[in-house]
């Protein structure tokens, strides 16, 4: 029988998939907002999976805040990446600190 | 049986399309791989009955965020395989606290219960009876959490007017129309009337060139 244990695994192992995305990728920032991606994703595994077991709707509801936030977030992130490619001809995270004042 | 065998196909099935992610030499299989993970994740709402969100889901994270990554991916112009470089430096590093993040997850996550102070705590219970996902997500999200969901609206117009703020950008030499300088174009510094002699011409400099065509 499948209980709230199983979800909450599967929740588990894409969540460190997405923080070792972010370890492993560290010059291709947009392979690192994917990983994020992944990191929201378990997140909501997690949220829907507390709230069908658990009998409450509020995770639910709760995880399409966190959906709504994960959009918004893919497209200012998006959006930084390409403003800084067209001033700099590169995206390599290692030359993120020129973009102090 | 047929509860569990749902379960562990779309399980393996988002780990593996997860890791690939990760793991993809080219970025656009990693987004290509990720819509493939966020479709079973969708299966793995659908199997515990939260169809609502499955939907959100396919809709939301397939339909927009994947596809304007891909957009952007495909966009720019980047060689990938220079980005490559230190991504064995990393993977020791990464794997360990990868490794010990995992076992800790999955002890507190595997062995979950609930006790009863959650149980009673519960915001707003389930409905049972024919009452559906949807319906049930329904009631609550227009009533009770209604300033939430106006929130919600707000994060995602700020996100747009800072996407389109951010990504705007007018190129030197594009002609672009200018209504407030067309309207407040009048007789006056538009058109000169010249009464040139017969045979003489126009002197183009000041007569009618400057006239007609200076701002």
């Amino acid at each position: 029988m499948i209980g709230i244990g199983h979800y909450l695994v599967v929740g588990a192992i894409l969540f460190t998939l997405g923080v070792l995305g972010i370890f492993i990728n560290r010059k291709n920032i947009i392979v690192i907002l994917m990983s994020v991606e992944l990191i929201l994703l378990a997140v909501n595994i997690n949220l829907v999976a507390f709230s069908v077991f658990l009998g409450d709707m509020v995770g639910q509801i709760f995880a399409m805040f966190v959906l709504t936030v994960a959009a918004g977030e893919a497209a200012i992130g998006l959006a930084i990446l390409v403003i800084y490619f067209r001033n700099r001809g590169t995206i390599a995270v290692d030359d993120v600190r020129q973009m102090r004042g | 049986m047929i509860q569990a065998a749902v379960f562990y196909l779309f399980a393996t099935v988002v780990c593996a399309s997860g890791l690939m992610v990760i793991l993809a030499r080219n970025p656009v299989h990693s987004v290509l791989w990720l819509i493939l993970a966020f479709f079973n994740a969708a299966g793995l709402f659908l199997a515990i009955g939260a169809e609502f969100i499955a939907m959100i889901l396919v809709i939301v994270y397939v339909g927009a965020v994947a596809v304007l990554f891909l957009f952007v991916v495909m966009m720019l112009d980047i060689d990938f395989a220079k980005m490559r470089a230190g991504f064995a430096a990393y993977l020791p590093f990464g794997l360990m606290l990868g490794l010990i993040l995992a076992i800790e997850l999955v002890l507190v996550g595997g062995a979950w219960a609930f006790g009863d102070l959650a149980v009673q705590a519960r915001a707003a219970p389930a409905p049972g009876g024919d009452l559906s996902n949807t319906q049930a997500i329904g009631t609550i999200l227009y009533t009770d959490y209604v300033f939430i969901f106006q929130l919600a609206g707000m994060i995602l117009l700020t996100a747009m007017v800072g996407a389109i703020v951010l990504t705007l950008r007018h190129r030197p030499g594009v002609k672009r129309q200018d209504v407030g300088k067309q309207n407040a174009r009048t007789p006056a510094n538009a058109v000169t009337i010249t009464r040139p002699t017969v045979g003489a011409g126009v002197d183009t400099d000041v007569g009618v060139g400057s006239g007609r065509l200076g701002q």
